[in-house]
């Protein structure tokens, strides 16, 4: 799109589009927000898969723990988690804005930053406490 | 002074006939989501290293059974509404459109009903 100019003399300035601009933070989770809701939708696959497999008996429980504690079934729960933390926390940030709070700059900067420490910190305390509920920690 | 007619602001529909029925359902499965997701982020930890039998009596506690039915039907609404909003923003062809609202809504079905009917094999 950006080179379809061809003669020189015409080239006029084109609009910023969205590769031109700083990402704040706001930006970032805005974007963040969507991937992980979507992230989680086929998450719920994995927790369709935990009840069908508790209801479908001992075998088929024991190949979904299998899975889920595998190195890979492992780093898809910690992508989970962190998806499901960070969700929560910024659609708390998203509820806030529906109701008029907190939309000044530094604070829509400030609630962005914070949701995505607590999203980490809170993806690594629900894994630590998971390891520890197993007797691992 | 707007030219609407006394009608049209009685239905409070707007321009697309929809849209304020999908915002205020997607708000108020958030508002409900965020409690069951706190209960079940603790469930599924306490579910954690359980060998089968503990698991399915965990499951099989009524009111266990309760909030991973109103959790599974809150999240199963709450993300059929988001990723219709995401297939709208993106898709712009009327055709591919159509279809991924049809998969959209078929994955959100199998989702709920495999959901619940596994909880209510266990439970009941």
């Amino acid at each position: 799109m950006a080179d379809t100019p061809q003669n020189p003399a015409h080239a006029r300035p084109l609009s910023p589009f969205i590769s031109i601009y700083r990402w704040p933070v706001t930006m970032a989770a805005s974007i963040t927000h969507r991937v992980t809701g979507v992230g989680l939708a086929l998450g719920m696959i994995l927790v369709a898969w935990l009840l069908i497999a508790v209801a479908t008996g001992p075998g088929a429980y024991d190949t979904f723990v299998t899975c889920a504690t595998s190195i890979i079934g492992r780093l898809i729960l910690f992508g989970f988690a962190w998806a499901v933390v960070f969700h929560f926390f910024n659609g708390i940030r998203h509820l806030a804005w529906d109701i008029g709070i907190g939309f000044k700059v530094p604070t829509a900067l400030g609630t962005g930053f914070a949701v995505y420490v607590l999203s980490v910190l809170g993806a690594v305390a629900l894994f630590a406490w998971g390891y520890h509920q197993a007797g691992l920690l | 002074m707007s030219i609407r007619t006394p009608f049209s602001r009685v239905q409070g529909l707007g321009a697309s006939h929809s849209g304020t029925e999908h915002f205020w359902r997607e708000r108020a499965t958030s508002v409900a989501l965020l409690p069951l997701t706190a209960w079940f982020v603790y469930a599924a930890i306490h579910l954690v290293g359980l060998p089968y039998q503990d698991a399915f009596t965990f499951l099989h506690e009524p009111v266990n059974a309760i909030l991973m039915l109103l959790f599974v039907i809150a999240s199963v609404i709450h993300m059929t509404l988001g990723i219709q909003v995401v297939i709208e923003d993106y898709v712009h062809t009327e055709g591919s459109k159509l279809v991924l609202f049809l998969l959209n809504k078929a994955f959100g079905w199998i989702i709920g009903v495999a959901c619940v009917f596994s909880i209510l094999r266990i439970a009941l």
